[in-house]
């Protein structure tokens, strides 16, 4: 019924040609692959950009071995970094893991691939724009990383590109252009992902009978969705300060080293930050709350238990999704905005934290009688909950007002928040990479590399970030091209050498992942259908699944985690199974 | 190295540090408690609950509700005191209630690409205007000298003085892009914010000379952007307050008065 409502262009079996198969595919399994290779490369990008800024603070001023005799003398002369390459390096670090890896890679890698199979769609609701959401996000990416090579480089005014700085910075425009396009495909995928998950579930798959994942999915997309236009809005206002002389950003009787700049003045800064963090601290959930449904289904199945409180945990995802349009301003306590607007945004951004307990409780609660069994996933997945627990813990002190005065862009802020995107989603995403590998090549990924990507990994994320903390309390500030001139900066500069070793560690470690990924994906060792005896839908269909998914659309008769049943067999009873296979 | 920093908060040197001391620390002691506490019970369940041939998963009854909010109640029970009798009182004794202007130590810190501007009204109390279109190599703050005012007032860079115990009023405006006012000593920090004067006070509690930095991303020289704060005894202060008055001019055969 629901595959004949959609003439997709899925439904013709006629062989295909290269470019359509590979290139220019509607087959949502092949858009979510190109996500996932395109946006794990970006993740690499960004992570090396990072590697050469690790240098230069660990050891200012001395010339980046090998790699700064390659770069040009107007970013490196003699091979150390000038303040203003630094400034680009940092800018586009920020900009490509979150809109480029990060978020890519826990929508439309994830999402694409598995929500439509995990509600038992053929595809998702709109294949070719869900084709052009990808076609999109690569150009827009390109475009981005190319600016490198602009006259005047990159953008360098930080990924929160705060007016008057970033438009009167080089670099900027072209990071506008790309923006644009970005989230312009973000757009078009929140979209297809809300009409998908809605209306193409499989008969009896209500909304009470949906795994978290998908949840987590659909909530993420509402917050795209509503979030992401102003920002599109506020770029283009931004793109218009630059290019067409208008001044929504910039006040009167600006003077930029000495020369009075020539604008009609009557702008303000304080709006772009405004329009920022109305999208960017929504944006904060769109990149943690994939996780968190990569997680509870993980978790699920390595228990071999329902999840605990599911209505809970959906619950607390959709209360996120809605509060965090009200908390945006927590950033901007020290703006300039009136201390009074501080105190409502210090109250919503506490109230805010009280679902985020309730899912880490959840989680935890969720381990209580398990039969725990610690696969490579499982690791992964249960590695998120103290580290993410550290990243939204380290969030109190930084979301009240008055020690935020304090710890407000410091080095705190940055070991907190990566604390919540690095080791808790991208941590929840390489474990769902390992957990649905099986699915995507019909293959599992070596068990052993597999061990040694996850200890390494856990070891040096926490290496790079934990001494941030220090540093923060020290009250160095971020984005330092070089900390050392500074002198509450020197007791500590120790740790950022301490950062910077467990930073090219951490890319030491990838190797075996990169090496498993693309060896399993040929010489991996053959695994049926169901290798982890799970229980959602994406678990029913051949692996890889064919054109189409499903042989026939299946029917659902239970909820998502029906582990361990009295009176069974085995210790899972998938939903599509009829019931009549109790006893 | 003067003793200020280390691997901690640097030395408290105003009246509110203590009180935003008190707050990171003790915020810091309760993560620290929860964390510990969840962090046993979750090795606790791994240990307990890890796969044991034939011993199946147990199915929980639904009881779940209450017991996974109990650890939100104290949550929010523990959030809602420190929003009602820490955040708040602070935050507005801190950023929302000034020292008498006649009372305190009064300066105009100017930021810009890297500097920190400084100008204090001199002897009459009186700061004189400043206009954009004056802005010169010579003349940072483009500081109208013709106006009575502005006459004997002080202007240099990167160095702030007070006197220790008294309050100085800063207020904060910015020449170009978005800086961010810092002592750490002080804990005090505050966007300078171009098209807006944002006032920010401070009552240093000991003598001595603190770091002021750039806290907010201001272009390539952001780390360089770096001022010291001097904190001198009244005496000492009112001594160097003289001592930088600009020197009586001899009246320029009343030129400047028929403009």
């Amino acid at each position: 019924m629901v595959k004949n409502s959609h003439s997709s262009p899925h439904d013709s079996h006629a062989p295909q040609s290269f470019w359509s198969h590979y290139v220019f595919s509607t087959d949502h399994k092949m858009i979510g692959l190109q996500y996932l290779i395109t946006s794990f490369i970006f993740l690499l990008i960004g992570f090396s950009l990072m590697m050469l800024m690790r240098w230069q603070l660990a050891f200012p001023g001395h010339p980046i071995p090998l790699i700064g005799s390659l770069l040009s003398s107007a970013v490196a002369p003699n091979g150390v970094m000038t303040g203003e390459f630094y400034n680009q390096l940092g800018a586009m670090h920020g900009t490509i893991m979150v809109f480029l890896g990060i978020v890519p890679l826990g929508v439309g890698a994830f999402g694409n691939y598995v929500m439509p199979l995990q509600i038992g769609a053929p595809d998702m609701a709109f294949p070719r724009l869900n084709m052009m959401s990808y076609w999109l996000y690569l150009p827009g990416g390109l475009l981005m990383l190319l600016s490198f090579l602009l006259p005047g480089g990159a953008a360098q005014s930080g990924w929160t590109s705060y007016a008057p700085l970033a438009i009167i910075n080089p670099g900027q425009t072209v990071w506008l252009l790309a923006m644009v396009i970005i989230i312009t495909s973000s757009l078009l995928g929140a979209v297809n992902f809300l009409t998908t998950g809605l209306n193409m579930r499989a008969p009896g798959l209500s909304l009470d009978r949906l795994p978290v994942f998908t949840w987590a999915q659909l909530v993420t997309a509402v917050l795209l969705l509503l979030a992401f236009p102003p920002l599109e809005a506020a770029a283009i206002l931004q793109l218009m300060d630059r290019v067409a002389g208008t001044s929504f950003y910039l006040p009167a009787g600006l003077v930029v080293l000495g020369q009075q700049v020539k604008a009609s003045g009557g702008g303000q800064p304080l709006l772009w930050q405004h329009l920022f963090w109305f999208l960017a601290h929504p944006e904060v959930y769109v990149l943690v709350l994939p996780p968190m449904g990569i997680v509870s289904e993980i978790i699920a199945n390595g228990t071999r238990k329902p999840l605990h409180g599911y209505k809970t945990l959906v619950a607390s995802m959709i209360s996120i999704g809605v509060m965090s349009f009200i908390v945006w301003a927590h950033h901007m306590f020290l703006s300039g905005m009136s201390p009074m607007l501080g105190n409502f945004f210090l109250v919503t951004t506490m109230i805010i934290s009280v679902p985020s307990v309730a899912i880490l409780t959840c989680l935890i609660y969720s381990l209580k009688g398990g039969s725990i069994r610690f696969t490579v996933p499982m690791l992964w997945a249960l590695a998120f909950i103290p580290l993410f627990g550290i990243g939204g813990l380290t969030g109190l002190p930084l979301g009240l007002t008055t020690t935020d005065i304090y710890l407000h862009d410091t080095y705190y802020v940055i070991g907190h928040f990566h604390y919540v995107v690095v080791t808790g989603s991208i941590i929840a995403l390489l474990g769902g990479t390992y957990y649905w590998f099986p699915k995507w090549y019909g293959r599992k990924m070596d068990e052993t590399l597999g061990r040694i990507h996850f200890w390494g990994t856990v070891v040096c994320m926490n290496g790079i970030f934990f001494p941030m903390f220090i540093q923060g309390m020290a009250g160095q500030n971020r984005r330092y091209f070089d900390p050392t001139a500074h002198l509450h900066n020197l007791p500590t500069q120790p740790l950022h050498v301490v950062s910077s070793v467990f930073a090219w560690l951490l890319f030491l470690f990838q190797l075996p992942f990169i090496y498993n990924f693309f060896s399993s994906m040929f010489k991996g060792e053959r695994v049926d259908d169901n290798p982890w005896e799970a229980t959602t839908l994406e678990w029913a269909c051949p692996s890889p699944p064919p054109h189409g998914n499903f042989v026939k659309t299946p029917r659902v008769y239970r909820g998502p985690y029906e582990y361990s049943l009295p009176d069974q067999t085995r210790d899972w009873l998938p939903q599509h199974e009829e019931a009549k296979a109790l006893t | 190295m003067n003793g200020y920093y280390g691997w901690g908060l640097p030395v408290a040197a105003s009246t509110y540090a203590h009180d935003i001391d008190f707050g990171i620390i003790m915020i810091h002691v309760a993560m620290f408690v929860i964390f510990i506490l969840w962090g046993i019970f979750f090795t606790y369940l791994l240990i307990r609950y890890r796969r044991r041939e034939g011993v199946p998963a147990e199915r929980e009854r639904d009881h779940g509700a209450l017991k996974s909010l109990l650890p939100d109640i104290i949550v929010m029970i523990f959030e809602i005191g420190l929003i009602v009798f820490y955040a708040i009182p602070s935050w507005s004794r801190i950023k929302m209630n000034f020292p008498d202007p006649s009372q305190s130590n009064q300066v105009d810190v100017i930021a810009e690409q890297f500097a920190w501007n400084v100008h204090y009204p001199g002897a009459d109390g009186k700061f004189g205007p400043r206009e954009p279109r004056l802005v010169h190599f010579s003349n940072p703050i483009g500081l109208d000298r013709d106006k009575p005012a502005a006459q004997d007032d002080i202007v240099f860079a990167n160095e702030i003085h007070m006197p220790v115990g008294k309050p100085t009023l800063i207020k904060l405006s910015s020449k170009d892009v978005i800086h961010s006012f810092f002592v750490p000593e002080f804990r005090i920090k505050q966007d300078a914010m171009p098209g807006m004067v944002i006032p920010v006070w401070v009552t240093p509690t000991q003598t001595g000379t603190f770091e002021i930095s750039c806290a907010q991303l201001c272009g390539f020289a952001h780390s360089f952007m770096r001022g010291e704060v001097v904190v001198q005894t009244q005496e000492d202060f009112d001594a160097w307050l003289k001592s930088r008055a600009p020197a009586k001019q001899e009246a320029p055969a009343k030129a400047s008065e028929s403009w």
